[in-house]
């Protein structure tokens, strides 16, 4: 088993530094979710299909990160808050490479 | 009035399911539901998904499964108010519960069992600042009568299917329609999209991409609003009577936060170890909306949940009867309908 070390900035401003197993086939969404970092009800509601943004997130390091499917792009164009390194964490899977992942939640919709 | 004897707040999967069970027991149900069709997420947000948990069923479309359950729960003669939410919740004097929703239907049972899911499917909001000054006086959220928008001047925004559908429906009505979408790619059926292109060669539908309102003008009454052009960064006023923002619908738990009920992360407590009940006796909370040690929010945990307040719910309508649980092969369906279900005998008969 392997973990790696991803932090992460919640919608209050306070970074956590938290790790991730890269064996359990698990996203950035449910990483949050497992360490309550935002309180449940407020991020992944859709439960992981690129179809609501409360997950998104900003990337803050210079990770090479997949590219964005179609239906997250399209998810993008409706969301709130973007930026131009806004992602939807439910579409970022957790793997070896993104050790040292930096991200910061995007504020929840209303 | 409606009177029922169990008043199901949801028309979800873990809703409907709960009429048969209470069919069973010979217990009438009426189900309310914010969204305009039954099927809760699955109807709204993907009926097109597959799911590969469903026991029984190695893979069915979410859309299915609603269409499945509706033919299920059909013996029972569900009775329905879609499209209105569930607002106010008073006990009466004895000891039953009258639900009055937004637009005023009101609803009368023994027995609430809350099956809400998320909460109510509420319109997202775009972020602007005066917003809420001109709801009802020229933004509108959903499209009610099209009539209204007869030679009116209509800006929608949005890039799904509504958005897409409302401006083709709208460019026969309204006397001018512009789409506004942040991107040049619509996420719609494609028939839509060709359809749109059409109508903005022909001058019907006035497109503005990449373009996102960002000011609404106006005394008392919407008057214009700003577009701004998120290439160019260039801002164009455009002249409205309408604004009318299509982003979606997103889920808020809403007016049952406020009914007294115990909650917990966004999701009402209730005794699992018992009947799904919540701390107000006679409220019954099922599904995705309850929260207690261990909860998993999957259909077939709601499932479950509905079929043992069912049969809560009838020890408190019938606190003199006896229930022994008789197995659907065993007993058969009878529907209120009159329609009656059973295995077929089997046939006697010697062999020579």
């Amino acid at each position: 088993m392997s973990d790696i070390k991803i932090t992460i900035t919640d919608r209050e401003g306070v970074a956590h530094e938290v790790d991730a197993p890269t064996d359990m086939n698990m996203n950035l969404m449910e990483v949050v979710r497992s360490y309550e970092l935002a309180p449940e009800g407020t991020i992944g509601i859709c439960g992981g299909m690129a179809m609501c943004a409360s997950c998104q997130c900003y990337v803050q390091s210079d990770h090479q990160l997949p590219e964005k499917s179609d239906d997250e792009d399209a998810m993008l164009a409706e969301a709130f808050f973007v930026k131009d390194n806004s992602r939807l964490g439910c579409q970022i899977h957790i793997a070896e490479d993104l050790d040292g992942l930096k991200v910061e939640l995007a504020p929840a919709e209303d | 009035m409606v009177k029922t004897d169990i008043l199901i707040i949801g028309a979800g999967p873990t809703g409907l399911f709960a009429v048969f069970e209470a069919g069973l027991l010979q217990l009438k149900c009426h189900l309310i539901d914010a969204l305009p069709q039954p099927g809760g997420q699955c109807s709204e947000i993907y009926p097109k998904k597959p799911i590969y948990d469903i026991p029984g069923y190695p893979e069915v479309l979410a859309g299915e499964l609603v269409d499945n359950l509706m033919e299920q729960i059909k013996p029972f003669q569900p009775g329905f108010t879609l499209g209105e939410r569930a607002e106010t919740i008073e006990k009466q004097e004895d000891g039953s519960f009258v639900v009055t929703t937004n637009k005023g239907t009101q609803h009368q049972a023994p027995v609430v069992a809350i099956a809400g899911g998320l909460g109510s499917f509420e319109p997202r909001k775009p972020l602007l600042d005066n917003l809420s000054k001109y709801e009802d006086n020229g933004v509108a959220y959903m499209i009610k009568e099209p009539e209204m928008y007869r030679n009116k001047k209509v800006l929608i925004a949005g890039g799904g299917d509504s958005a897409l559908d409302w401006s083709i429906f709208l460019a026969d009505v309204a006397s001018e329609v512009t789409l506004v979408h942040r991107r040049n790619e619509f996420r719609g059926a494609l028939d839509s999209v060709e359809k749109v292109q059409h109508l903005k060669n022909e001058g019907k539908i006035n497109l503005i991409t990449p373009g996102e309102v960002v000011a609404l003008h106006g005394a008392n009454q919407l008057e214009k609003v700003t577009v701004k052009n998120t290439d160019t960064d260039q801002d164009i006023d455009v002249e409205v009577d309408y604004f009318i923002p299509l982003f979606g619908l997103s889920p808020k738990l809403g007016p049952i936060a406020n009914w007294g009920l115990e909650i917990e992360k966004n999701a009402i407590k209730v005794d699992n170890t018992l009947d799904y009940q919540t701390n107000v006796p006679g409220i019954y909370a099922i599904g995705d909306v309850n929260t207690y040690p261990g909860k998993l929010k999957l259909i077939l945990c709601g499932f479950h949940e509905a079929t043992l307040m069912c049969q809560s719910a009838y020890q408190r309508i019938h606190p003199d009867k006896k229930y022994v649980m008789k197995y659907t092969t065993v007993g058969g369906v009878t529907g209120f309908d009159g329609s009656k279900k059973e295995a077929p005998k089997a046939v006697v008969k010697a062999i020579d």
